[in-house]
């Protein structure tokens, strides 16, 4: 077939932030479907909380410190992760490399509270169904946690290397955007498991 | 933001004909040799490994298919023995629902869906890798666990408490648990690639109302993926952990509850079945469209009633749970929903034959398989609608009626478009035609055996056999109508081996394509058969809902891509307005790395919880070496 060009597009940019690239949507993506398997584990908690007529089983409810100062490190998050992003924006390598290394300690702060998040559940995922049920959120959302933290080392690494080309910067937004999702996905799951069993 | 290009950055638009073309393909191909071959990370190569494994599965599941028709030709044979035979049937649905099925279609999405989109490969394209491997990796898992007698025996939707550690000690749930774990993976990973290649690789200008049908099938497709498989994923992961560390997810004397299993099982189950189905409707109408020679009537119709479809699935799951004893008015509630979902399905059927009668049809093979799909499927349909209603439902409940209605909807919904869907894109992926002689034989066996198979299984349920018996006694009065159906399955098993003869015959001696044998409208036919590397010389600009019906000698294009390295181009969502020139990965070792770490990790975690400790850090590590920038141009800007 005979081409004929209508339009030139040597002028476009190789990169770009947000919806304008490919991995935000990817990102986007894949945040959908993980939102997803929070809803489901969500339903599956509500549904084991509908059949059985007590609840929590056979154990006390979560002691509550552990969840609640990491719902406070995760709304005060916000406040680093968005420096990073500003930064990451203007392509300011010096505080994108701060802004990396504050995010990597937050999570690591993150990790260490989870495990005693865990130790005070009050149950083991053998106890019983409302055992498995919250062991299985936790690690759910643990996973997540895990994921990003090492995303965001490798990104701080990646920034202190001759890698640190301006392309990456739009990687650093992408994981920015993911943290938020690991927060937000958090908040709702605070609730549930440490003021559910209250009720 | 911009950054300037460098002066001695080559550019097609310096390069014409061939010099381009030859110049792009050695960006673009996939390195020889073994080594190119497992670093492969062209949609094409890995879209034809995808076809070809999923038919392999497809034969292996067609031959267990058979083993259990010859098993119940007759009454009281021996020929497979009561645990032998559940082994057959659980492997075999297992096996053609998630190794061919789903995978088949997104395989078909993951070749066609950038040629039609006019782009150069499809986004994340290492992933699309990683996602083969995984699938690939499952599929053996589950048929050598099988040939090693620890095949899945508990039915392909593995009820719990039958699945349960305390009635299945051995470790044939886990299999099929962990099976699922890999080929949801595999769906979940090609999901989000359809997603965003179609909304951020389309060629500019091809606006959202001028996707083609297929590709908008695939796209709806793809977000039921997103939102069904995890549901799989949590109910299979829970199911593995009830087994292996002894939670208590659906042991009812510690609070679980068995119908937990099935809600998590159905939320994905119903949408599972227009997984399959929708992207045989995308098929459909590509190719109506093509042999009726005009284009589909009411596309917004079509499309609407793909997504409404699409939302409606999520609402019926229930229905595969009436005879749990469900609140009177829930089950009404599903049985309603359960009927309105024909009215998308029936818009549909409308718009097709409507462009039939307008049109001036071509009889060719893949039209006849169309059309066989539109009678099997309005007969499927019609059982449907009787099962979705709580008394007929009661009474037919696990009965050959059942089977009977999910063979219709399932081979008549999707695997018959999808054998036209071979016939019409043959020519386009292998270069050459395939035999129409052959071509009508096979249609006419696959049609007449299919229905000589299983519209005896209508009746047998009605008077009364049961699904998942391994055999019978002669005074029930089932052995002439089973007798019959093994007939009938033989004929259409015969109709498949054709197609392979077909296949096999015309990828050497077949009549040669040329770009556009069959004069269709869309995109994919403005390239060369089979596609060069990079699918085209310049990114097509669209203009036109039938691009190549609008214009057939000349294709408008846009310029100012990179020539010597793999750069795709970027559009709005909405729009297709050019946005970026986006660098597109290098081919590379470590998705196949990544997807054995992963391997490893689930097979390992069948035996041991701590798999996951000491099968973490090998996936850790491949993954940083699949993004580890290689210090290449295109990483370093
Ligand atoms: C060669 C064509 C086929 C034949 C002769 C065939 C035959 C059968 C038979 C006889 C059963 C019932 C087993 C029993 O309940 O005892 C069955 C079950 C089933 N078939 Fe097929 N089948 C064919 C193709 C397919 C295809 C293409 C699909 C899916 C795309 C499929 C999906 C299933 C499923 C999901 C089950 C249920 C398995 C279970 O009960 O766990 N079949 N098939
Ligand atoms: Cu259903």
């Amino acid at each position: 077939m005979r081409q004929t060009i209508v339009r030139d597009v040597s002028d476009l940019p190789t990169y770009g932030y947000g919806p304008r690239s490919g991995p935000w949507w990817g990102a986007m993506g894949f945040m959908a479907l993980e939102g997803m398997g929070f809803a489901v584990a969500i339903g599956a908690y509500l549904y084991l909380y509908a059949v059985n007529p007590s609840w929590p089983i056979g154990a006390s409810p979560p002691d509550l410190w552990p969840g609640t100062v990491e719902t406070v490190i995760y709304v005060l998050s916000i406040i680093p992760n968005e420096f990073t992003n500003r930064a990451a924006h203007r392509q300011d390598l010096a505080k994108v490399r701060i802004g990396l290394i504050v995010m990597a300690l937050i999570g690591i702060a993150l990790l260490v509270l989870r495990g005693f998040e865990f130790a005070h559940l009050n149950t083991r995922w053998d106890n019983s169904a409302y055992g498995s049920i919250v062991w299985l959120i936790l690690g759910l959302h643990t996973t997540h946690l895990a994921t990003d933290l090492g995303d965001t080392v490798v990104l701080a690494v990646l920034m202190f290397t001759r890698h640190a080309k301006p392309r990456r910067f739009s990687d650093v937004t992408d994981n920015v955007f993911y943290w938020n999702f690991v927060v937000l996905a958090w908040l709702p799951l605070y609730v549930l498991l440490d003021w559910v069993p209250r009720l | 933001m911009s950054i300037a290009a460098e002066p001695n950055d080559l550019r097609d638009d310096v390069l014409n004909g061939l010099q381009l073309s030859t110049q792009l393909e050695r960006v673009w191909r996939t390195p020889s040799g073994w080594m190119g071959a497992l670093m492969a990370v062209d949609h094409k190569v890995v879209g034809r490994r995808y076809i070809v494994t999923a038919f392999v599965f497809l034969l292996l599941g067609g031959i267990l298919a058979v083993l259990m028709r010859v098993q119940l030709a007759g009454p009281e044979k021996t020929f497979l023995s009561a645990d032998k035979y559940n082994q057959v049937f659980t492997m075999h649905g297992s096996t053609m629902m998630f190794l061919f099925a789903v995978p088949v279609m997104e395989a078909f999405a993951v070749y066609l869906v950038p040629l039609m989109v006019g782009t150069r490969n499809i986004a994340f394209p290492r992933l699309n890798a990683f996602s083969y491997w995984m699938f690939l990796f499952g599929g053996c898992f589950l048929w050598i666990s099988f040939l090693f007698n620890v095949g899945p025996d508990v039915g392909w939707f593995s009820y719990v408490p039958l699945s349960s550690l305390q009635f299945t000690p051995t470790k044939r749930a886990d299999v099929w648990a962990q099976m699922i774990t890999f080929t949801e993976v595999a769906a979940l990973a090609v999901a989000v690639e359809i997603v965003v290649t179609v909304f951020k690789l389309r060629a500019p200008g091809m606006t959202l109302d001028r996707i083609p049908l297929f590709v908008w099938a695939m796209l709806v497709t793809a977000f039921l993926v997103m939102f069904a498989m995890p549901s799989i994923m949590v109910a299979s992961t829970s199911l593995i952990l009830d087994r292996l560390v002894n939670t208590r997810f659906y042991d009812s004397s510690s609070g679980g509850h068995p119908l937990l299993w099935q809600h998590l099982f159905w939320f994905f189950g119903h949408p599972e079945v227009y997984i399959i189905f929708i992207p045989g409707t995308g098929m459909v109408s590509a190719i109506l469209a093509t042999f009726a020679r005009r284009p589909v009537i009411g596309y917004p119709v079509v499309i609407l009633s793909l997504i409404a479809t699409g939302f409606l699935s999520f609402g019926l799951w229930v229905h595969h749970m009436f005879v749990t004893g469900l609140p009177q008015l829930g089950a009404a509630l599903f049985t309603a929903s359960s009927m309105l979902i024909a009215v998308p399905s029936g818009l549909q059927i409308f718009c097709w034959l409507a462009t039939l009668w307008d049109g001036r049809p071509v009889y060719r093979t893949p039209l006849l398989f169309v059309i066989g799909f539109i009678v099997i499927f309005v007969l499927g349909g019609l059982s449907g609608v009787m099962v979705a209603s709580v008394p007929i439902d009661t009474q037919v409940h696990d009965t050959y009626f059942v089977v009977a209605h999910f063979h219709y909807v399932l081979i008549g919904g999707a695997v018959f478009p999808l054998i036209g869907a071979v016939y019409y894109w043959f020519p386009k992926i292998a270069g050459r035609m395939l035999s129409e002689r052959l071509g009508r034989w096979n249609f006419w066996l696959a049609f007449i055996g299919f229905n000589v198979a299983f519209f005896p299984m209508h009746i047998l349920g009605l008077i009364g056999m049961p699904r998942r018996v391994y055999t019978y006694t002669a005074d029930m009065d089932w052995a002439h109508l089973n007798l019959l159906s093994s007939g009938g399955a033989l004929i259409f098993a015969l109709s498949f081996a054709l197609l392979l003869v077909n296949v096999i015959y015309s990828l050497r001696k077949g009549e040669l394509a040329g770009d556009n044998p069959w004069d269709a409208s869309t995109l994919e036919w403005a390239t060369s058969s089979p596609p060069p590397p990079q699918n085209f010389d310049r990114i097509p600009v669209v203009k036109h809902r039938d691009p190549l019906w609008a214009d057939s000698e000349s294709l408008p294009v846009v310029a100012g891509l990179s020539a010597e390295r793999r750069e795709v181009l970027l559009t709005s969502l909405a729009e297709a307005e050019p946005q970026i020139r986006e660098a597109s990965p290098e081919p590379s070792i470590w998705p196949l790395l990544a997807a054995i770490a992963t391997t490893i990790f689930f097979i390992g975690s069948i035996f041991t919880p701590w798999a996951v400790l000491w099968g973490t850090p090998p996936m850790a590590v491949t993954l940083i070496g699949w993004f580890w920038p290689t210090g290449s141009k295109e990483d370093e800007e």
